[in-house]
């Protein structure tokens, strides 16, 4: 029996956060010192399951299944596969950088640690899960610490609205999908949750019609999908600093993930069906994420829409139904994963210092906190699609596929229109080349205006390292991108192989 | 009844209520000889005791399926594991008492108490009408003076009376109900009853009458709208323990009833489901809503308890064997995670003497392990996992969705959400609100601490490893089918 590498990542997370309880809460350093070292431990697993999966045999790793409840067919079925690995790798990214930005936190850091890695090993649990019951069990996990982590330490003016209504609308899409879950469940037949068993199941057509759009949208809702976006700028605003980083970086994906996953690969025909509005919604995603962001005068509120705009390419990505639009997506997940937690970290670390996060009275930071600069730009960078960054490396396999889709799936009746959609989604880009300049110019350079000449202090060494780390990996894969791009791709091809019809 | 078929196997069978009896004996003695500041320790001895027959029922009772004493009881094991859990609810509703000035050192209390108990053992497993209702009798009475026990408390008289007159009405119109079944079918065993039914020689009206008249008795236990209209009142003004206890141990009795009574006496004649199925919808939608404006935190209970109540019918509507495994599990997770939410109530109300939720303010501060408790069971009533209350939605959406009422699932689902919001504004107050300037903070006793830890640790295992505790129910279920 190998080590059960998958187990002791989605685990060890819920593990420490209880283990945490144990300190007396004013023990403050031993806590933070505690999480730190769960959360380099998990990362070093995920560097490492990352690159011991054999890309030549492709297909589901490190797999491990047992019974759960077994009267029900319900099974713990956890393995991974190139859509999924590159999704565990963002997650024990984003826990180690994120447990290095709240070293600052001072209200109840033991709660706020324990409720973190509870929602870490939630996501975990979504992004390795092969089962149904298990990947719903998981994503519920990953909802709820976020009322918590955001209404207690969050931005004292929305954070109650705010908290609320992330938590009812992702609750909402969720129960949608269970239904939709549990239909499935009973109407194969097969008496199973087993995904791979689903995914061979021919569910009849009209089925699939009906039902997919409760568990497509369900789960998108959790990716930001247009009109059920709103509560996302919302949430990111008003969540503390390491939350933000994993909402915007992790939780999104978590939503197009499962509505690939279930939705899209379980329910080809209806997906199938449905791609014209999904196409359709996405690209206002793009639009409308972009536009908004522009007239933004709140530095968070900017980097929320744009992540509503890039999540729209996401799921254009998804929505094309061949490899090369579904590699982009899994690029572009990953890409911008990283790319808000770094845009998220350097706007904590601004705000920390400044405590303001309106744009038109900052300005001139670069002097004091070149590294956030340089990575606030790096991000900025990738956020354009500039060449020699990962966001080029997502977004043009995004593009190739949208318009090859075009001219493979003519049924459609919108397929004529597919080049249009292409060059639509890269104007939208070039605004967000518009709105990220300007932060840049006025947050970081310019004149630093006179309340904040002297009591603004450089960025802690943890800082440095989360930031440093998250935009080293950025250029890295925009460099070089053949660390990644092939094993997403491979998982794209098992993908198509489910889905089938191009 | 023939002397002879007294054996040792139908003793052992009721060995559970033999013992409760024994002990509520020993504990009226103890009332009498123990010295007066030792009486806390009759708290304890009902608890040990509890402890200790569930272990020997355990060990020494497990269910045959038989039936025993000329029919009266089914000695299967949906009897046994509801049985358990009353038995369960009983010894932690001692532990709680201690905490309760005006029941804790009173012998008379835990003795009514297991007296209550005793009942709802019966009601359980009671196959004959005429147990089924002396069963009945015995869990109201008892019930009726627990809720008036605080006699100078104005709110719990109120509460005892209220519970008596609404009590002895329906209980009135479902003997009714019985003496009309009993004419008809001439018969007073539940399986004779569903032979002479299935024969079809009773007209359709008269079953659904029967049905009707029986539903409104079994309503008021298990507190559906419309037979609800007393569990605010007395959720609000009865001792808090018993408040817990009502709530949990007397609703899960009602709901064994009506399984039994339905699964098995009205086999083939389900014409009234769709009337059950309205209920249901009414009952979670009104629980619901209602508990949204509460500000009271018994109040708020009371109609979230409503609201449970509508998703185990909904199980019950599902009319089939995994329908009442699910039915069975909600309520045993029911059990668990009410007790710990009153637990918390009881020892706030101790240290800031109010039940109002604006009392709540700070209390993650003011003992974290509280705030924690209190997390862990109002998420589990939402249904959040890995805790309890997720699997137990979980498996009785699933139920209503292989029966293929679909409608049914998304209202439930939809109803689930409600209660998702009012559950996360209280704990809003409890973590996020600051607490009151002077607080301080809330004592609890170890052993309050211990049971409160007992049951959280409870919810979080039975929302793990839920395979052992589902199996249980759905062995329940199948016994009937």
């Amino acid at each position: 029996m190998n080590f059960p590498i998958l187990s002791v990542i989605t685990l060890t997370p819920v593990i420490v956060s209880c283990l945490l309880f144990l300190f007396p809460s004013d023990r403050k350093e031993e806590i933070r010192i505690t999480a730190l070292i769960a959360a380099t431990f998990t990362f070093g697993l995920t560097i490492y399951a990352y690159f011991s999966y054999d890309m030549d045999v492709a297909g589901y790793q490190f797999v491990e299944k047992y019974n759960w409840v077994e009267s029900l067919g319900i099974s713990y079925y956890v393995g991974v596969d190139g859509i999924s690995l590159p999704m565990v790798l963002l997650t024990g990214m984003v826990i180690f950088t994120g447990v290095l930005i709240s070293w600052g936190i001072d209200d109840r850091p033991r709660e706020f640690f324990a409720f973190l890695f509870l929602l870490a090993s939630g996501v975990f649990g979504v992004f390795v899960a092969l089962d149904l019951f298990h990947l719903f069990f998981f994503y519920e996990i990953a909802v709820f610490p976020m009322y918590l982590l955001i209404a207690i330490w969050g931005w004292k003016v929305t954070r109650e609205y705010a908290a609320m209504k992330l938590t009812l609308y992702l609750f909402i899409g969720s129960v949608l999908a269970l239904v939709g879950m549990l239909a499935m469940y009973f109407v194969s037949g097969l008496g199973t949750f087993d995904m791979i068993a689903l995914q061979d199941h021919e569910f009849s057509r009209q089925f699939q019609i009906f039902w997919f759009p409760f568990v497509f949208f369900g789960f998108a809702v959790l990716a930001g999908i247009f009109p059920f976006h709103n509560w996302s700028p919302v949430g990111h605003v008003a969540a503390p600093t390491a939350v933000s980083m994993f909402h915007a970086g992790v939780l999104m994906k978590l939503g197009a993930f499962a509505a690939l996953k279930v939705g899209i690969m379980l329910l080809p025909d209806g997906a199938r069906y449905w791609l014209p509005l999904i196409v359709f919604l996405a690209l206002i995603n793009v639009v409308y994420g972009a536009f908004v962001a522009m007239k933004q005068q709140d530095l968070k509120y900017v980097i929320g829409y744009s992540s509503v705009s890039h999540m729209g390419l996401v799921t254009l990505g998804v929505a094309t139904l061949n490899p090369q639009g579904i590699t982009g997506a899994g690029l572009q997940m990953f890409s911008h994963g990283v790319m808000t937690a770094l845009f998220f970290a350097c706007v904590g670390v601004l705000y920390d210092r400044a405590h303001t996060r309106d744009i038109p009275s900052l300005g001139g930071f670069s002097s004091k906190l070149p590294w956030v600069t340089v990575s606030f730009i790096i991000g900025g960078f990738v956020s354009m699609g500039m060449p020699g960054f990962s966001g080029f490396v997502a977004e043009l396999p995004i593009m190739l596929g949208l318009w090859s889709a075009g001219s493979i799936s003519s049924e459609y009746f919108i397929a004529p229109y597919f080049t249009w959609i292409v060059m639509i989604s890269v104007i939208a880009i070039a605004i967000t080349a518009s709105y990220i300049l300007r932060v840049v110019q006025r947050v970081f350079f310019g004149e630093m205006p006179s309340e904040f000449e002297g009591h603004i202090t450089s960025s802690t060494g943890k800082d440095k390292i989360a930031i440093a780390l998250l935009a080293a990996v950025l250029v890295l894969l925009g460099v070089f991108p053949g660390w990644m791009a092939p094993l997403i791709h491979s998982g794209a091809r098992s993908v198509m192989s489910v889905i089938g019809g191009v | 009844m023939d002397i002879s078929s007294y054996q040792v196997s139908s003793l052992i069978a009721i060995l559970p209520e033999i013992g409760l009896l024994v002990l509520a004996g020993t504990v009226l003695i103890m009332d009498t000889v123990v010295r007066d500041d030792r009486k806390h320790l009759m708290g304890v001895t009902t608890a040990l005791g509890s402890v200790l027959i569930i272990v020997l029922a355990l060990f020494y009772a497990r269910p045959t399926g038989e039936s025993i004493w000329g029919g009266m009881i089914r000695d299967d094991m949906l009897a046994f594991v509801l049985r358990l859990s009353f038995i369960f609810a009983g010894g932690i509703t001692a532990i709680f008492s201690l905490n309760y000035k005006s029941v804790a050192h009173r012998g008379d209390y835990y003795a009514i108490m297991l007296g209550a108990v005793i009942g709802m053992c019966f009601m359980a497993s009671a196959s004959d009408l005429i147990l089924l209702y002396l069963a009945v009798e015995t869990t109201g009475i008892a019930g009726y003076l627990l809720a008036g026990y605080a006699r100078s408390n104005n709110n719990s008289a109120e509460a005892g009376l209220k519970y008596f007159l609404f009590g002895a009405a329906t209980s009135g119109i479902m003997l009714y109900g019985f003496s009309i079944l009993y004419g008809i079918t001439g018969e007073t065993n539940f399986v004779n009853i569903a032979e002479v039914l299935l024969s079809g020689d009773v007209a359709l009206s008269a079953v659904l009458g029967i049905a009707m008249l029986v539903l409104v008795g079994i309503g008021f236990k298990i507190a559906i709208v419309p037979f609800h209209f007393w569990a605010p009142d007395v959720y609000e003004g009865s001792p808090t323990p018993v408040t817990g206890f009502i709530s949990t141990a007397s609703k899960t009795a009602g709901f064994a009833i009506l399984i039994r009574f339905f699964i098995v006496g009205f086999t083939g004649s389900e014409y009234w489901l769709p009337i059950v199925a309205v209920l249901a919808v009414i009952t979670m939608t009104f629980g619901n809503l209602v508990a949204l404006a509460q500000t009271n935190i018994k109040r708020l209970l009371a109609y979230s308890s409503i609201a449970h109540a509508g998703y185990v019918l909904i199980a019950f509507v599902a009319y089939s064997d995994l329908g009442v495994a699910s039915a069975v599990f909600y309520l045993i997770t029911y059990v668990v995670t009410n007790l710990a939410a009153f637990g918390v109530v009881i020892l706030v109300s101790n240290t800031v003497s109010s039940d109002n939720i604006s009392e709540y303010a700070g209390m993650s501060r003011r003992s974290p392990f509280l705030g924690l408790v209190m997390l862990v069971s109002f998420l589990s009533l939402a249904g959040m996992p890995p805790l309890a209350g997720f699997f137990a939605k979980f498996y009785v959406f699933a139920a209503i969705v292989k029966s293929d009422m679909i409608w049914l699932a998304f209202v439930g689902v939809l109803n689930a959400i409600i209660g998702l919001y009012y559950y996360l504004v209280v704990l809003k107050v409890v973590y996020v609100s600051p607490a009151p300037d002077g607080s301080r903070p809330i004592e609890i006793s170890n052993i309050s601490k211990i049971v409160l830890m007992i049951l959280s640790f409870g919810i979080i295992l039975i929302g793990t490893a839920s395979s052992p505790w589902f199996d249980w129910a759905y062995q329940a279920a199948i016994e009937l089918f």
